[in-house]
């Protein structure tokens, strides 16, 4: 019975996502698709921090590799020609290309091996550590697109990056993302990953390998993260260095924060409550007239309330909206309490 | 690279350590006390600086305004303790963290909302900054000043440590706190004390920064955090010499290179994550020898 919901909502959904396009006018759809690559950001990250409960502020660092990568294999080699001002585009560049789905996938694994390359350091020695080396690791990446104008064409960053990415793409990748972190979370791997968050020495003591388990649980999040950037840069066809900056990192953790650490599904309704807000808080940023007075632009504005926002929920929300339940086992306890409350 | 340059690099170098070290006793002694990554101590290095630049344009003597910054920086430091950090002593050390991003990305922005995010000139008294020269070797006043007053810091934060009840008490929080609140001590007290030390010294080494690189802005504390933090790593985190051994350390290596290697000066904000990799893979406790799961001072 369950089964064949779930096979009817995924089936209403994929319909939703295929038919979008003709329903909804491009403004709707542009916020419908930031929710959607908001939304594989925004999962992945929380299996490492949530599901795995090691903190790392990494995703900006991993999105931005996803981007260049996927970037670079679209464009055409002319355009790259046309478009690189500051020094000729090392050979490489000139030769590399690939369809859309292999450049993703490729944007995602190049993200992925980073991840196996950084989880030396980091987790071999517990702490917090990778909180610091992958916010590190974050400006290292700008730094590195900044000063390698030959393969990023610098500050000044790439354009004109052919628009595969509409809704139906970034909508089946988002389904496809979810389906698997709730597959992992699910699985052998999953139940390891929450030993290692609810205690460590407990879970090395039951024979875990909690190197290998918390090196995989990174790397399946840096190859979404990877493949969600990739989408990034063909949806937005420009991106940046300064894109890529902690802002990106610290939308995603309210997110994640929001929807509940460990919570796949809490982090689907969060990613929608988080993006509408921002867009709903727009005007935040914007001049403002108050009792006659000009207030001003003031950029920013709109993160002051959304730090805030952060820190009264860890103050006194810490679980977030689902905490690390799934919505299934959510209605189950809410249908409990309603049981338990009519008698 | 002939010996006069090589020395005039030497002298920027420690002043730029000075500046790393100042910041790193901050990182390392609430590291001590609380296993907690203090994400925001940067921006309290940049509150510091902006109270000192209000201070100087609203018409106080430099030195007045300095004593402001660093006085308005221990009391933010208290007030996140007290507000963000202090209810959440028993939670998972993950909200902690959090909680700390967020104290970090409220003060850049509310400081960008109030001041906005374009740079401001810092213009420092002139007999700090008039160069002075030594034979060949051409050298701001400041240079000299600042690595003196951070060695001086350093033996009062020492003695606090080492000679004083409270020195004391800080030390015992290291090494375990609950059995120093059943010896009856206030603990909470004792860790605003963690913080409001921190806070002052991260605040003079904002205003040294100031000085060195004559502009201000909103986000200036988020990189030199994240070097002074490596530096603290470095040097072995827990251990306030060893942050100040890594902070010279990390000084010096950033101004040589660049000097040796003018080519890599675009890296240069790079070199700090690279130590910290580098710690971590071959030397997780760093210099002073201390285990990351048990600091102490």
């Amino acid at each position: 019975m369950k089964k064949v919901i779930y096979l009817i909502l995924t089936l209403a959904y994929l319909a939703f996502v295929y038919y979008a396009k003709d329903m909804f006018d491009a403004y709707t759809l542009s916020i419908l698709s930031n929710i959607g690559i908001f939304a594989i950001l925004a999962l992945s990250y929380n299996l490492i921090n949530g599901t795995t409960g090691q903190f790392s502020l990494e995703p900006n660092g991993f999105v931005a590799i996803g981007a260049y990568i996927t970037a670079l294999l679209l464009i055409p080699a002319e355009t790259k020609l046309d478009m690189f001002a500051l020094t000729d585009p090392a050979p490489i560049v000139l030769k590399m290309h690939a369809d859309f789905l292999p450049a993703l996938l490729i944007g995602g694994v190049a993200a992925a091996f980073v991840a196996l390359l950084l989880s030396f350091p980091v987790f071999r020695v517990r702490g917090d550590y990778l909180a610091i080396v992958t916010l590190g690791f974050g400006f290292i990446i700008r730094i590195l697109a900044i000063n390698n104008p030959e393969y990023t064409n610098g500050a000044m960053g790439l354009n004109d990056i052919p628009s595969y990415a509409d809704f139906t793409w970034i909508g089946t990748i988002a389904l496809i993302t979810f389906v698997t972190m709730l597959h992992i979370v699910y699985s052998k791997f999953g139940r390891g990953m929450k030993a290692i968050r609810d205690d460590e020495d407990a879970a090395i003591a039951m024979g875990l390998n909690t190197f290998k388990l918390k090196t995989f649980a990174f790397m399946t999040s840096a190859f979404f993260e990877g493949v969600g950037g990739g989408l990034l840069a063909s949806f937005l066809t420009t991106i940046t260095p300064d894109q890529f900056s902690f802002l990106l990192t610290f939308q995603l953790l309210i997110i994640i924060v929001l929807g509940g650490l460990g919570s796949m599904s809490g982090t689907l309704v969060a990613t929608i409550l988080v993006m509408g807000g921002m867009e709903w808080l727009r005007f935040l940023d914007e001049d403002m007239v108050i009792f006659g007075i000009h207030t001003g632009a003031h950029p920013g504005m709109r993160m002051v309330v959304f730090s805030i926002l952060l820190i009264l929920m860890m103050l006194f929300a810490r679980r977030g909206l689902f905490g690390d339940k799934e919505l299934p086992e959510i209605i189950e306890e809410l249908k409990e309490k309603f049981k338990k409350s009519s008698k | 690279m002939d010996m006069q340059i090589f020395l005039q690099q030497l002298i920027n170098g420690a002043s730029l350590g000075s500046m790393y070290a100042l910041i790193a006793i901050g990182y390392t002694m609430v590291y001590g006390v609380l296993r907690l990554i203090n994400f925001a101590h940067g921006d309290i290095m940049m509150v510091g600086a902006f109270l000192t630049y209000f201070g100087m344009e609203s018409g106080l003597s430099f030195e007045l305004a300095a004593l402001l910054g660093i006085i308005g920086a221990a009391i933010v430091g208290i007030l996140t303790d007290r507000i963000a950090y202090r209810p959440l002593r028993d939670a998972p050390k993950i909200s902690l963290l959090i909680t700390a991003i967020g104290i970090s990305f409220f003060l850049e922005n509310l400081f960008t909302v109030l001041f906005g995010a374009t740079p401001k000139a810092f213009k420092a008294p002139e007999y700090i900054t008039k160069v002075f020269h030594i034979g060949e070797i051409y050298l701001p006043i400041s240079v000299i000043i600042i690595p003196t007053i951070t060695l001086i810091i350093l033996a009062i934060v020492l003695y606090i440590l080492y000679k004083t009840k409270y020195g004391m008490a800080i030390r015992a929080l290291a090494f375990d706190i609950k059995t120093v609140k059943l010896m009856g001590i206030d603990a909470d007290k004792i860790i605003m004390i963690v913080f409001m030390i921190g806070s002052a010294l991260a605040a003079i080494g904002g205003i040294f920064y100031a000085i060195s690189y004559p502009s201000i802005d909103p986000l200036m504390g988020v990189i030199v955090g994240l070097k002074a933090f490596a530096a603290a790593v470095l040097g072995g985190i827990g251990s306030v010499t060893g942050a100040v051994i890594g902070g010279f350390i990390l000084g010096f290596t950033e101004i040589l290179v660049v000097a040796l290697f003018p080519e890599l000066g675009g890296y240069k904000d790079a070199f700090a994550f690279f130590f910290l990799i580098l710690v971590l893979l071959f030397k997780p406790t760093g210099i002073m020898g201390q285990d990351l799961e048990r600091g102490r001072f």
